[in-house]
């Protein structure tokens, strides 16, 4: 009886787990998709605890250890989240994508002590345990592992905290890496040495270390597809749990995200005209770019404009857009953006926001950001329309944002980003850059729009620039 | 190999499926929701909590190593699971508010 009802609570979570993420997919019922997965969940946590019965017949047990895990890691990541500022919100996904990746790569070692509790010495034991077992809670293990590290040094870069690491054959130091845990668990696998406790342990090593190195050296605009590709391995190290118990809510719910994560992912490299294996490997030039931001600045000149003038541009065009970046973010400027816009509309003028798939630190950060300040869903332009708007733009305001709009990636075959679409600002009649200094973008490369003779740059804080801008709009 | 296939046919059937799923789902989503959805899909890979559930409750009151371990396990658990929906609420509550207006 309580091993059915458990059944059909497991295929209604994983019912939940499927509609939430399609209703995820709409902005109209994307709240009530969250909600009703999140129910699901909580049916299927509930239901596992009193209902779920091991092979050996009895209930289980621990309620006290269980409800008191529960009640803590409730507790902390309920505050975190909803203490955690907007801006933060990328690294905090990665964080709790990085605790789902290292409870995945416990379950495997606690798993894997259960396999070898009886262990003596004898030579035929390890021989003697379920092949596919092993497999499983292998894949458990590496995944999970590379997740979690992977996931901590993403939100630690986020945030500032990790900076950027590289070092010479740093590629095939990984590659070496990734090769070396793959031929371990062959060997494991195939052979059963009497080793196998200790290799298990050296694979667990192994992935947390390729896991820092991985995400180590990456940079730039890839900081996005990483946490979208890590967060589609830990539904893979997911899946691999269900496998273990045959449990069909955690084989869908953790198949379905490795599926849509690994989707998200290609659709962002293909947004930056970067392959995956190009950002598995971790690469993003660094030594090269850097001698072309060297020798670029100075020998061009930059023009600036300054408050007074800018409002009377912007209150006497007819269509203005705005490109937000992460420098918004940073200078939680979202608020006053919307003020300006609303006093630009009051005045006749057109605002729109045109909006780069990869603006900020994560796709969809500029569209949350903006959401927060209220700006109209329809006001926000993707990047293909975004670019015929621009054309016939009066102003366009570059709000804190650089990569996105460099004409590098359009015309510089030498330069990393090349390839990469990017908001086609200098079209536009006028371009304004507000900038606090002349330093690149999370890149690290030059940006050739500052010196275009359409544009002109606005050094200070994006919040202060724009009160200013609001006040001078208001006198007019 | 064949027998490994013919003994988990049921789960093979069900990983194919959730992959052409997992794909249809997330293929119409605008990029504007790109973040909510990344956050969503990663509270909903915290159903491995389960995992850490069965794994806690099954252990040997007497087996530390696996008690302390599980433990951590359900914590770290639970922190994804209460914190990504938490998360992606937040965010989702912003675009409702626009939506009503």
């Amino acid at each position: 009886m309580g091993q059915s009802l458990l059944t059909f609570i497991y295929i209604i979570a994983s019912v939940t787990f499927i509609l939430g993420l399609k209703m995820l997919s709409n902005p109209v019922t994307a709240r009530r998709g969250n909600l009703i997965a999140a129910g699901g969940m909580i049916l299927a946590i509930f239901g596992t605890i009193f209902l779920y019965q091991p092979d050996n017949g009895q209930a289980l047990h621990n309620h006290i250890w269980i409800f008191g895990g529960l009640a803590i890691g409730t507790i902390l990541g309920w505050v975190a989240a909803k203490k955690v500022k907007m801006t933060a919100m990328p690294e905090m996904v990665s964080l709790f994508n990085g605790m789902g990746g290292a409870c995945a790569a416990l379950i495997s070692l606690i798993e894997f002590n259960h396999l070898t509790h009886g262990y003596t010495g004898q030579p035929e034991f390890y021989s003697g345990i379920q092949g596919g077992m092993l497999a499983i809670i292998f894949l458990g293990l590496i995944i999970g592992s590379i997740s979690f590290a992977g996931s901590v040094v993403a939100w630690g870069k986020l945030n500032g905290r990790v900076k950027d690491f590289v070092f010479k054959g740093q590629h095939l130091v990984n590659i070496l890496f990734l090769a070396l845990i793959i031929i371990l668990v062959v060997y494991v696998l195939t052979v059963r040495p009497e080793s196998t406790y200790v290799l298990f342990y050296l694979v667990l090593i192994l992935a947390l270390l390729y896991g820092l190195l991985f995400v180590m050296p990456i940079g730039g605009a890839d900081m996005p597809v990483v946490i979208s590709l890590l967060n589609s391995f830990t539904g893979v190290a997911a899946a691999s749990g269900g496998f273990l118990y045959d449990n069909k809510a955690m084989l869908t719910g953790g198949i379905l995200v490795g599926a849509a994560g690994t989707l998200l992912t290609i659709l962002m490299c293909k947004a930056m005209n970067r392959s995956i294996l190009n950002v598995l490997i971790g690469s993003f030039g660094g030594g090269s770019t850097a001698v072309a931001a060297k020798t670029a600045p100075g020998a061009k000149t930059v023009k600036e404009i300054n408050v007074a003038d800018l409002a009377v541009s912007l209150n006497y065009s007819k269509s203005v857009v705005i490109v937000p970046g992460y420098g918004l973010a940073v200078a939680q400027a979202q608020k006053t953006t919307k003020e300006l816009e609303d006093l630009l509309e009051a005045n006749g003028v057109e605002v729109r926001y045109a909006i780069h798939p990869v603006a900020g630190r994560m796709p969809g950060h500029m569209n949350v950001l903006l959401a927060e300040a209220n700006v109209e869903y329809p006001k926000l332009i993707d990047l293909e329309e975004a670019n015929e708007l621009l054309a016939h733009a009066d102003v366009v305001l570059v709000l804190g944002a650089n990569d996105v709009v460099n004409p590098a990636a359009k015309d510089d075959p030498s330069s990393p980003i090349y390839g990469m679409p990017v908001l086609e600002v200098w079209n536009a009649k006028m371009v304004v850059v507000v900038k606090r200094s002349m330093s690149s973008g999370y890149a690290g490369i030059d940006n050739p729009l500052f010196y275009h003779a359409k544009a002109k740059m606005l050094f200070g804080d994006a919040k202060k620039v724009l009160q200013d801008l609001v006040s001078e709009v208001k006198a007019l | 190999m064949l027998d490994w296939i013919q003994s988990h046919q049921q789960i093979i059937y069900i990983v194919l499926l959730m992959i052409f799923l997992g794909i249809e789902v997330i293929g119409r989503v605008p990029s504007v929701l790109h973040t909510p959805l990344m956050s969503g899909a990663n509270a909903i890979h915290g159903v491995v909590i389960i995992g850490a559930i069965i794994v806690m409750g099954k252990a040997e009151s007497d087996n530390y190593p696996a008690l302390i371990l599980g433990f951590l396990a359900v914590i770290l658990g639970a922190l994804n699971v209460a914190g990504g929906f938490v998360v992606t609420d937040r965010m989702l509550e912003m675009f409702k508010q626009k939506k009503t207006k």
